[in-house]
């Protein structure tokens, strides 16, 4: 213990010259991580690993015993491990820096019917909170505009950028819709229960979607002579380009949702949230349909509920051969971004294997996302974007970074909070 | 019409009866025979006192006599009601009868208001004792006479208005008198609830515990006031105090509040009689140990509609439990020796007044009990012996009925008020119910008749067809109209003997003329039998406590416990000690060692788990039902314990994550908070046992953004700015000072809550935890507090303390901070989660708190991230959320720790208790296991069960034609620091 405290200290002594939230240059020389433990992010592991890369991109992964030649600089990473870089799915990280803060606020636009809205543009590539992100691993998100029936269109960036254009790693890749809630409050201000009561315009609210997509199907197979921006936006969700993320909790709405979505002709479909998806779990293994999970840490929605349903889920899906992946919509939830791997921790305690759990916010986000062809998972050809690790980094006492990369960039994992840090720590030391 | 009419001119020949000294232009000055004797009647002159083949003398709307053998005076109207009985009539003494509503103030575009509206009365405008209702009383017939039909004859009216809101009426519901006869007591009884007047938006009380303070407030200043010491006129305390000798009825509206506004009043030397809720058996015992007389309604909910099982799994266990349980409230009462009166108060219709006491009944509630619970009880709590009873003297108010008053059949006659009769089924009409074979036209058809007086039908059957028709009795005449294929046949006839034969003539289709008769079928026993059985027996379902989903049946008792080879996480010098054994007895740690050895203890292997003392969490909003009173800038006269919730579900999640005690603390609306609440999370047990016994003393203070309603768009309370905090704090601390200067002088001086409060911290012996955020606050508060030669005992979230942490430690206080929040608000730009390690570096005790429901369940995890951030060592890291925050809560001699000696506070888990994949197994609360993960199995299964079961029920009870309602989902309370609740 004693040893990462010096070595941290260390660190920053030496962090101190490197100005803050400076992204990495391009990768130029080559690494070989040796020793560690590499969590592959397909579920499965190998102990004492070699994981090389160069160019951006991993060149080799597999036993440190192999007799192969270690290319460029050697990271002796015994007793540690290595992981893909954790991707934060439906997160806001950079579109709002502080919550209380409405000018620094750019997550809603108002209307109801917005998918032409596009989170990248609004994206802050150098918010305090992104930076935050790195020493804990979270490299990747995906940037979700919120509000409205159809929020926007999202799209994945890195968490290591001057701006916007180079955080992007895909652009436009879905659109996100909230699926309404059968239930609705009683007006308490007006004397009514505030209980849930069944929502009697839910059935017109669902036929309002239904009408809004199939009005933008005649649309684009029309001639188009007047431009309808949000129409054009939809057109991808039709062609399979873009993926349509449908936010919804409950049994009957998560029904309905894929009932609905696949009979407008909407087959590229994810659940997101989704509050009570276990109760429908063969739909979904039946349709195909992915699943983004809300935070493990929050409360059961019902009173009688046991007190680790939420934790219990992951592994209900997962064991039905659904893809599931943990996402960030929810209170504070752009600081909380930083804890999505304690996220995953809570499931493996709760049912899924350590591995497994990895998964959750590696190799599943990146299917789910469409980026797994060059991210999500520690394997040859795709993107150096990974890390190391002290200890196991789904627990908060293990981790710790002490190297990250993105695309094989060498990146800082200084943040304003580890300045202050330094700063005051150095102030008493002083004294 | 026609029927309104009759009944009007009825009561014409009773009516109106000028006072005595009244002139009259009208004609010779008359005066009526009042004088009735009614005879041979069962007379329940009082529940207790039955007289059979009596005789109720009354003149004058007085009983003048009443007994078996009673001589008739000469010209008296004699009544014969042989086979009859009289009751009492019925007493309401929660009733707004007559009242016309108050104006509900308008808005005020200019944001809250503070200050009161009223002139020349008490500073706040919810205390309303002075407000004499008799001035905004006007008789209301049309209530009157639904609550007559229900068999009542007096209530108790008031301004259902405010927290302390005037005196009551005694009326007696007589429509054919006038307020000069009717109007019984124009002071009987004063009214309070907790809530406030709709006339004023004069925003304090802003919370539960708010309405409570007050109350002990006006009362301290009543005094003051009645020994002459306030220079000013106050027209409120005057009438207080004038009404201080009158029954005092207490509205509330669920049992916490009823315990809540008797402990109030015990403070005081005043017993309430308290106006419950219906759900008084929930707690039994503690509503018993109130000893107060309650006034209690009967309104039952409906079955929910669970017919769509997607709605019908939102529905709570709790809400489900209720509709089962309710309806044996009064027998739980009754057989717990507690003294209630009825109330009509809540039920949507009077008319649901008797069906719900027949169901209450066939629950088991004992009918006598329910006579004396609507007349002689209520009559005591008024304090008037004339009303509720038929002895000699008392008003003339009964009701004449058919035979058991309480029972579905029974029909009710008459309700006399004041010796003035009020026709409710005409008693001339004969009760021809029954099954008859009716013959006419050489056809025998079946004729059944049902229902009351007037309203009696009956439908007609030939074999098993059913035959259109037409029925009526009236004036004694029978008149039947048939309606077949072959055409009108129509019947006119009168019962012609005691047995009901009925006889007359018939006119068939062409007009020819024929006799018919009819006559009772003999009773078929064998099918009456059957009917019998096929009613539902009552299943009322055992009550948990708390009484909803994961709640215990019994408490769990203390037992000796030995935890076996275990590794024990000590809190203390000691460390981590591996394969050892822990010994609990008597709800305390016993011994620590190895191979223990113990009898009848309960043994636990503890191979490969680990032990550690429950959790202490310095800032925790669970088990509320209040947590900010907002609408002052100090509110230290409120405290927390006021407001404990034993019922909140979040105490077993966070027993479920290894916490057993919490500090409920105030919000942080304002700069100086409410006193708190030291709780240890004993699941089921009373809010008062859940507080620490001889708690140290707490107040939450608070700075920064939320005091200075940063986030308010019209925010005009003072102060507004950080600068302004200080002065308030300056102020109210320099007014202390001097308020117990005058104290100790022994002179006599106003007793203020608020400023005794204050004066304890000042010596001493109250802690502030104060919520804080930027430097500059957290340095200011210290140096007020010097400046006043006190220590503030613990700033708590304190997420710029590393900026400060030298001077924190200088000045010996605590910190409690969130592991890692920030980036919510302005003020918390500068947090950084390497805040604890920092302050722990520069020797503060530093805690990690919650201040929120969901992290409380899991603060060992969160102690873990002071190792992540920080490089805090294990056992320190262990420290912030055990022995630390028990420091900083001065209850480190009692808790945080496994030492011998201290009580038997402590967590088995699964792994090391800072994993992530750690699991509390067995949490346990002074040698009493309150969580503990295999039961938790068991209640799981059990709550699916009882559900299945109540959904049966439902279904039954709609398929049966029963009443339902629509399922709904129990709203979720989310309480904050910031959480702004209207009362």
């Amino acid at each position: 213990m004693k040893k990462i405290i010096y070595s941290l200290l260390f660190f920053f002594v030496i962090g101190n010259s490197i100005a803050q939230q400076t992204p990495a240059d391009k990768q130029t020389k080559a690494f070989s991580i040796e020793g560690a433990t590499a969590h592959i992010g397909n579920g499965k592991i190998i102990e004492n690993s070699l994981v090389m890369f160069n160019n951006g991109k991993i060149t080799f992964v597999g036993s440190a015993k192999m007799k192969i030649a270690r290319q460029g600089t050697i990271i002796n990473a015994t007793g540690k491990h290595i992981y893909p870089g954790f991707i934060a799915a439906n997160a806001t990280l950079g579109l709002v820096e502080i919550d209380a803060v409405k000018a620094s606020d750019d997550q809603r636009e108002i209307g109801r019917m917005n998918p032409h809205i596009r989170s990248l543009i609004a994206y802050n590539a150098e918010s305090k909170i992104v930076e935050s992100m790195r020493p804990n691993g979270v490299l990747m998100a995906q940037i979700t505009p919120r509000g409205g029936t159809i929020s926007g269109t999202s799209s994945i960036v890195q968490l290591d950028a001057w701006n916007w254009e180079d955080a992007a790693i895909k652009t436009d890749d879905g659109i996100h819709m909230n699926w309404p809630s059968s239930f609705t409050t009683g007006r308490w201000w007006l004397g009514e229960d505030p209980a849930l009561k069944p929502d009697t315009r839910y059935a017109g609210k669902i036929e309002e979607i239904r009408a809004y997509f199939n009005n933008a199907k005649n649309y684009l197979s029309g001639n188009k002579t007047k431009t309808h921006l949000p129409y054009q936006a939809t057109e991808g969700l039709f062609n399979g380009s873009k993926k349509l993320f449908i936010h919804v909790d409950g049994q009957k709405e998560i029904t309905d949702a894929v009932t609905i979505a696949k009979k407008l002709g909407i087959h590229n479909i994810t659940i997101v949230n989704a509050e009570h998806a276990d109760k429908v779990a063969d739909l979904l293994a039946k349709n195909n349909v992915s699943v983004i999970l809300q935070r493990p840490h929050r409360n059961p929605g019902n009173e009688d509920d046991s007190y680790d349903s939420t934790y219990t889920i992951a592994k209900t899906l997962l064991d039905k051969g659904i893809i599931v992946s943990v996402g960030m919509e929810g209170q504070m939830e752009r600081m909380n971004t930083r804890n999505i791997p304690f996220y995953a921790g809570t499931f493996a305690a709760h049912g899924l294997s350590k591995e497994e759990a990895v998964q959750l916010i590696t190799l599943n986000t990146a299917k789910i996302l469409g980026i797994d062809s060059f991210a999500g998972s520690l394997e040859v050809g795709k993107d150096a974007t990974l890390f190391i690790s002290e200890g196991d980094a789904l627990e908060m006492r293990g981790n710790i970074l002490t190297k990250a990369f993105i695309q094989g960039r060498d990146i800082s994992l200084e943040t304003h909070q580890t300045k202050l840090w330094k700063r005051y720590s150095n102030k008493y030391k002083t004294k | 019409m026609r029927k309104l009419l009759l009944l009007f001119s009825c009561m014409l020949a009773f009516s109106l009866q000028a006072q005595d000294y009244f002139p009259t232009d009208a004609g010779v000055k008359i005066t009526d025979n009042t004088l009735v004797a009614f005879t041979n009647a069962t007379i329940y002159v009082t529940p207790e006192k039955v007289i059979k083949k009596g005789t109720l003398l009354i003149e004058n709307g007085k009983v003048t006599n009443v007994g078996k053998s009673i001589k008739i005076p000469k010209g008296a109207k004699t009544v014969d009601l042989s086979g009859k009985t009289i009751y009492p009539s019925f007493i309401d003494l929660y009733s707004d009868f007559g009242i016309k509503k108050p104006n509900r103030a308008s808005g005020n575009s200019r944001g809250t208001q503070y200050a009161a509206s009223r002139e020349g009365y008490y500073w706040n405008d919810h205390i309303r004792p002075d407000v004499n209702p008799i001035k905004d009383f006007s008789f209301d017939s049309k209530k009157a006479k639904d609550l007559i039909n229900a068999g009542f004859g007096v209530v108790n009216t008031h301004m259902n208005d405010g927290i302390i809101r005037g005196n009551g009426l005694l009326i007696a519901l007589n429509p054919n008198s006038s307020d000069a006869y009717r109007i019984l007591d124009t002071k009987s009884a004063q009214y309070l609830s907790f809530n406030k007047s709709v006339t004023s938006r004069q925003a304090y009380p802003g919370s539960r515990m708010g309405a409570m303070a007050l109350l002990r407030q006006t009362y301290n200043d009543a005094n003051w006031y009645a020994n002459g010491n306030m220079k000013n006129k106050d027209l409120a305390l005057e009438a207080l105090n004038n009404n201080k000798n009158l029954v005092q009825i207490f509205e509330t509206s669920n049992l916490l509040d009823a315990i809540r506004a008797d402990k109030v009043g015990d403070e005081f030397g005043i017993q309430y009689t308290i106006v419950g809720s219906g759900d008084e058996f929930e707690r039994i015992a503690d509503i018993k140990n109130t000893n107060a007389n309650f006034i209690i309604p009967i309104n039952f909910s409906n079955a929910y509609d669970v017919s769509n099982p997607l709605l019908a799994q939102q529905i709570s266990l709790r809400d489900m439990r209720k509709w089962n349980q309710e309806p044996s409230n009064l027998k739980v009462l009754s057989e717990n020796g507690v003294n209630f009166a009825l109330t009509t108060r809540s039920l949507k219709s009077v008319k649901s007044f008797h069906k719900n006491l027949q169901k209450a009944i066939k629950y088991g509630f004992d009918s006598k009990k329910a006579l004396a619970s609507l007349t002689t009880i209520p009559a005591t709590i008024i304090g008037n012996n004339n009303i509720g009873n038929l002895n000699q003297g008392s008003y003339a108010n009964f009701i004449i009925t058919s035979g058991d008053i309480f029972d579905a059949k029974t029909t009710i006659y008459e309700n006399w008020v004041q010796g003035d009769k009020n026709v409710i089924n005409d008693i001339s009409i004969k009760d021809i119910t029954g099954n008859y074979m009716l013959s006419v036209n050489n056809k025998s058809y079946d004729l059944t008749i049902t229902g009351k007086g007037a309203k009696q039908t009956a439908t007609i059957k030939l074999g098993d067809k059913k035959i259109k028709s037409k029925f009526s009795f009236k004036d004694n005449w029978i008149s039947i109209t048939l309606n077949e294929d072959s055409g009108y046949t129509r019947m006119m006839g009168k019962i012609i003997n005691p047995a009901n034969v009925m006889q007359g003539t018939a006119f068939d289709t062409l007009g020819n003329e024929t006799a018919w008769s009819a006559s009772k079928k003999v009773k078929k026993d064998s099918k009456k039998k059957s009917k019998k059985s096929k009613e539902q027996p009552v299943v009322v379902l055992p009550v948990s406590y708390p009484n909803l989903g994961f709640g215990n049946y019994s408490l769990p008792e203390t037992k000796t416990i030995l935890i076996k080879n275990v590794t024990v996480w000590t809190s203390e010098d000691a460390g981590i000690l591996e394969n050892t054994d822990v010994l609990l007895e008597n709800g305390k740690i016993a011994k620590i060692g190895k191979n223990l050895k113990a009898r009848r203890a309960t043994e636990i292997n503890g191979t490969g788990k680990h032990l550690t003392a429950g959790i202490v969490d310095e800032h925790s909003h669970i088990a509320a039902s209040a947590v900010n009173e907002w609408a002052q800038n100090s509110s230290a006269e409120v405290t927390m314990e006021d407001v404990i919730d034993p019922n909140d579900i979040n105490i077993y999640r966070n027993l479920s994550g290894g916490t057993t005690s919490s500090q409920i603390l105030h919000g942080s609306a304002n700069p100086i908070g409410g006193r708190s609440a030291i709780i240890k999370l004993k699941w089921g047990e009373n809010a008062e046992n859940m507080i620490y016994d001889n708690s140290p003393k707490f107040i939450k203070f608070a700075l920064g953004e939320n005091v200075k309603q940063s986030r308010s768009p019209n925010g005009t309370r003072f102060p507004q700015t950080r600068m302004g905090v200080e002065q308030m704090f300056t102020d109210y601390f320099t007014r202390a000072r001097e308020y117990e200067a005058l104290k100790k002088t022994g002179k006599p001086y106003r007793k203020d809550d608020e400023m005794e409060t204050l004066v304890e911290i000042l010596n001493g012996e109250r802690f502030i935890s104060c919520h804080s955020y930027v430097q500059s606050e957290i340095n200011m508060l210290m140096k007020v507090a010097e400046k006043f030669n006190f220590k503030v005992n613990t700033f708590t979230h304190i997420l710029e303390g590393y900026k400060v942490a030298d001077k924190m430690a200088a000045h010996g206080v605590g910190g409690s901070t969130f592991s890692d929040w920030w980036a919510y608000k302005y003020e918390v730009n500068d947090a950084i989660p390497y805040n604890a390690a920092i302050m722990h570096n520069a020797g503060v005790t530093v805690a990690i708190n919650s201040d929120d429901r969901e992290m409380s369940r899991r603060l060992n995890q969160e102690a873990a991230k002071t190792m992540k951030y920080g490089g805090m060592s294990e056992l320190e890291a262990w420290k912030t959320v055990t022995i630390n925050p028990a420091k900083l809560l001065h209850i480190d001699d009692r808790v945080g720790s496994i030492k011998e000696g201290k009580d038997a506070d402590v967590v088995l888990w699964s792994h090391h208790p800072m994993s992530i994949y750690a699991k509390a197994e067995k949490t346990i609360i002074d040698g009493r296991i309150f969580f503990d993960r295999k039961e938790d199995i068991k209640k799981r299964a059990a709550i699916k069960e009882e559900k299945s079961r109540l959904i049966n029920m439902m279904l039954n009870e709609k398929m049966n034609g029963g009443k339902t309602k629509v399922p709904m989902k129990r709203a979720d309370r989310d309480f904050h620091c910031d959480t702004l609740e209207e009362i």
